[in-house]
């Protein structure tokens, strides 16, 4: 935590009445811990975006390009051209405010420009100045704003607090989508070099190195082996993780945060020990080592880019298909863009499990499936002996994350496997999960340090609704399938429900999953001592 | 502020044809009865085709339907037909649910934050409900005023009537979506002027929708209850104009005239206006796409060719240190 904090009882204290000026006054104050920084010179020009130079937030002077008005107008022009779901959503809002309170931003912070409805208005203002003939001849009494710097600077504040969530878009009787409201926004602003450094930094290493965190595929090497040896501890086992290897049946994909980072690490733990067990023929990829795309936080084209890798690599190693790790917008990605930009993969067969013969038509086009849904399949096929009492030490609940809930509808997959998987399952209150699931508060790219207060007032529902089954049902382990969630909702437990472990769906697998041949288990994949396997000292 | 342009705004167009039709002569009836209204017919029909043809020359690049149940997957679980569709039929059916039900709408819930914190979710249909009144009532009295161009009445306008009058109360009878429609728009619109976040969020654009749909429908019944006019005269006007052979019989009094004149308005402001979310949700990607993206390929007509990392590239930079890892290279 690098920023100071107000404590929890003050920060949950928050004031919903709107303040007395206008929300047509662009004027915002860039208050440490509620913003993100500016992208270091180094990883924009390495990407080739336009103005790249040393720049932050707090700046009077924010060295914009002496045209930067034509810019941002022709760039909205060509984006009305391009994108139906941005017209459609600047014309047809009737501000009836059904949005408003389903934003964990607003619900957090009180600011009435985190309302979704707001958020978008701050673009359509400008819109009806310069686009509508309602707008170019009443001006402000249409609902019109003239660009101006400040409005440049209010976007970068608002877009940059929005994690695309996409709550707003299941309540709004139009369908309206704030995410494609904000992915505009945010493209606006990147062609003024207006980049964020969380954003850009891994979008720039994941294009040199093939995943955000930069690591070179020795590295990658090394954090495989690494985990193959912990997992030998744990169970006796030592299993083959193929890295590059031609001609494997299947390339998987995971995000790189689970073989680097904790907690994600020990359902990667989970993942070795269950391709081993049920003798998948897959590799790993260095050249894919990211399953993420933090391209999609920066806009259409980075994500496309990125993700260009997956289908290159596939095609490289001759894989048939591609399985995905647990991860929230990687799946965003794969599931409603990756076919569109990157496709055909007519090269590649229908997935099909090797082990239960099921071939997953749902996926016919893309050629790539959801681990959850592969692992799914195989416990209802009985293909996998699982021992839920080794997760007895948990008391689990699940958050859905926003991607998969919203933008996929991998709903009851993963409750299939946790109800397989261990004995004590608890749902969090309905509104606050599935479709209408919280998000953690720090996606799409605004999980840093720099940003924690803002973090933190943001994941407020999604950790007051874990607080609710930690009451009831002495819950403590909140299990989540995407890899932002495992980085920021330890910190967010912390902050406002200590006692609550995040782990991985197959953390989970793994634990439960009894292997052939190995040794009698007296830890977890955390190496905590199982259940009745806590070797005493005598004092 | 905004609220009172808005409501000066329509007073004017109450005004004008008051004092205008009041004191003028046949030029100024006709004008009112009859050139106004086909030009509000004249931009409301073309307006519309034109701003739903805009619409629809941008392309749909990306297939972003919002999910709100479970996809279909696997066969032994079952999947949301209408809240995820998987096919034309459920997303059909998900229009339908969303344009006749609001959908969408129903879901609404209100968070409240207590001290702890702690924050309760409970259900909130006010805003569905009155909304849906509000829709349904001015569809039903709509479909009514068919009366007032057709001879004979159309069957189905007699049965919409009946039911309409169901009660048979007062002489004329009272239809129970005029009270409806009134009662859900001042609903409406005292949420508007209540609810700081919502009085925070209104544009005069949204004061002057309702006002004037309050104009009209408190100027219909006005026609109807109180100052009556002469229902021969205006079904005489009604079918002369849909017949292309005005008349404006002399027997129409003023008040039909606002009223008239506000419909006019009504039809002339729609297609400029955000009443377009009329049209606009049948156009909605997150609604109206079926959600196969990776059953089938959706074309993005303007994709084109974006500079990538090769993995050519990438061996070159790391040939070395992957020789010495020990992995597989393809250029020794």
């Amino acid at each position: 935590m690098a920023e100071k904090i107000l404590p929890p009882e003050e920060l949950g204290r928050v004031d919903y009445s709107p303040p007395k000026k206008s929300w047509m006054d662009p004027k915002v104050e860039f208050r440490k811990g509620t913003f993100n920084y500016g992208a270091v010179p180094s990883s924009t020009s390495y990407l080739d975006l336009p103005f790249s130079r040393k720049w932050q937030p707090t700046d009077d002077d924010w060295q914009l390009p002496d045209n930067w008005k034509e810019i941002i107008l022709n760039g909205l022009k060509d984006r009305l051209k391009k994108y139906r779901s941005l017209k459609v959503f600047m014309d047809i809002c009737v501000r009836c405010g059904a949005c408003a309170d389903k934003c964990h931003f607003y619900i957090g912070s009180g600011d009435p420009k985190n309302m979704p409805v707001l958020r978008a208005e701050l673009l359509r203002s400008v819109y009806r100045n310069d686009f509508t003939t309602a707008g170019k001849l009443l001006g402000k009494l249409a609902g019109g704003r003239k660009l101006t710097k400040e409005i440049i600077k209010e976007w970068f504040y608002y877009f940059y607090q929005c994690t695309e969530c996409r709550r707003c878009s299941v309540f709004c009787p139009y369908g309206i989508d704030t995410a494609e409201i904000t992915m505009m926004g945010r493209e606006l602003l990147n062609l003024l070099g207006l980049d964020i450094d969380w954003i850009t930094t891994p979008a720039a290493n994941c294009f040199r190195t093939g995943n955000h965190l930069g690591i070179q595929p020795h590295g990658f090497k090394d954090s495989v082996e690494f985990a193959v040896d912990d997992l030998e501890e744990i169970t006796g086992i030592r299993v083959e993780a193929p890295i590059n290897k031609k001609g494997a049946e299947v390339l998987f994909i995971v995000p790189s945060a689970d073989y680097f980072g904790d907690p994600h690490y020990f359902g990667f733990l989970g993942y070795l020990a269950l391709l081993h067990e049920i003798g998948l023929d897959y590799t790993f990829s260095t050249f894919a080592s990211e399953g993420g795309n933090f391209g999609l936080f920066h806009s259409a084209e980075m994500m496309k880019r990125l993700n260009a890798k997956m289908y290159m690599e596939a095609k490289r190693l001759g894989v048939k298909w591609i399985l995905g790790g647990e991860c929230g917008h990687m799946w965003r990605v794969i599931h409603q863009y990756m076919d569109t930009v990157n496709g055909p993969a007519d090269f590649l067969e229908v997935p099909v499990s090797p082990i239960t013969g099921t071939r997953f038509e749902h996926a016919a086009s893309t050629k790539m499936i959801h681990i959850a849904e592969f692992t799914a399949d195989l416990i209802k096929h009985g293909k996998l002996n699982l021992d839920k009492s080794r997760n007895d030490q948990w008391r689990v609940t699940f958050h859905d994350s926003c991607n998969p809930a919203r933008a996929m509808g991998l709903l009851e997959e993963p409750r299939f496997i946790l109800n397989s998987v261990c004995n004590h399952f608890y749902e969090m209150p309905e509104n606050t999960i599935r479709e209408q699931t919280f998000c953690c508060g720090s996606g799409a790219g605004l999980g840093t340090d720099e940003n924690f207060e803002m973090r933190m007032r943001g994941g407020l529902p999604r950790a007051n609704a874990v607080k609710y089954v930690q009451e009831q049902h002495d819950v403590n382990m909140l299990c989540c399938i995407c890899a932002i969630d495992k980085a920021t909702l330890p910190p967010l437990m912390d902050y406002w429900v200590p006692g609550i472990q995040v782990g991985a769906l197959h953390e989970l697998v793994g634990n439960a999953l009894v292997m052939k041949g190995e040794k009698e288990r007296v830890t977890d994949m955390r190496s905590n001592p199982l259940p009745g396997k806590e070797v005493t000292v005598d004092a | 502020m905004k609220l009172f342009i808005s409501l000066l705004a329509v007073l004017v167009l109450i005004i004008l044809p008051l004092i205008l039709v009041a004191n003028g002569g046949d030029s100024i009836r006709y004008l009112f009865g009859v050139i106004v209204p086909y030009v509000g017919i004249a931009v409301f029909l073309f307006g519309i085709i034109y701003r739903v043809l805009h619409w629809a020359r941008s392309p749909v690049p990306f297939r972003i339907v919002t999910t709100c149940g479970q996809q279909r997957s696997l066969p032994w679980i079952k999947s949301s037909k209408l809240e995820n569709p998987h096919t034309i039929w459920g997303v059909l059916g998900r229009m339908l649910l969303e344009v006749l039900c609001f959908r969408s709408l129903f879901r609404n819930t209100k968070v409240e934050l207590h001290e702890g914190p702690k924050l309760a979710y409970g259900a909130d249909k006010w805003l569905w409900a009155a909304g849906l009144a509000f829709h349904w009532s001015l569809l039903i009295i709509f479909l009514r005023h068919f009366k007032y161009f057709a001879e004979p009445v159309p069957y189905f306008v007699t049965v919409i009537q009946n039911l309409d009058g169901f009660f048979q109360v007062g002489l004329p009878i009272l239809y129970i979506t005029d009270i409806i429609v009134v009662v859900a728009l001042t609903y409406i619109f005292l949420r508007r002027v209540f609810v700081p976040q919502v009085r925070y969020i209104s544009l005069p654009a949204d004061y002057f929708a309702l006002f004037l749909l309050l104009g009209i429908t408190i100027s219909g019944i006005v026609v109807r209850y109180f100052f009556k006019t002469d229902i021969v005269g205006v079904k005489e006007l009604g079918t002369g104009l849909l017949s292309f052979h005005p008349v404006v019989p002399a027997s129409i009094g003023v008040s039909f005239f606002i009223h008239l004149f506000l419909v006019s308005c009504l039809l002339m402001y729609f297609p400029f206006s955000k009443l377009m979310h009329m049209g606009g949700v049948f156009l909605s990607p997150t609604r109206n796409l079926v959600n196969n993206s990776r059953a089938k390929r959706h074309i993005n007509p303007w994709n084109y060719p974006v500079k990538v990392h090769t993995y050519e590239e990438y061996e070159d930079e790391f040939r070395e240190v992957m020789r010495a890892a020990g992995l597989p290279l393809e250029k020794e």
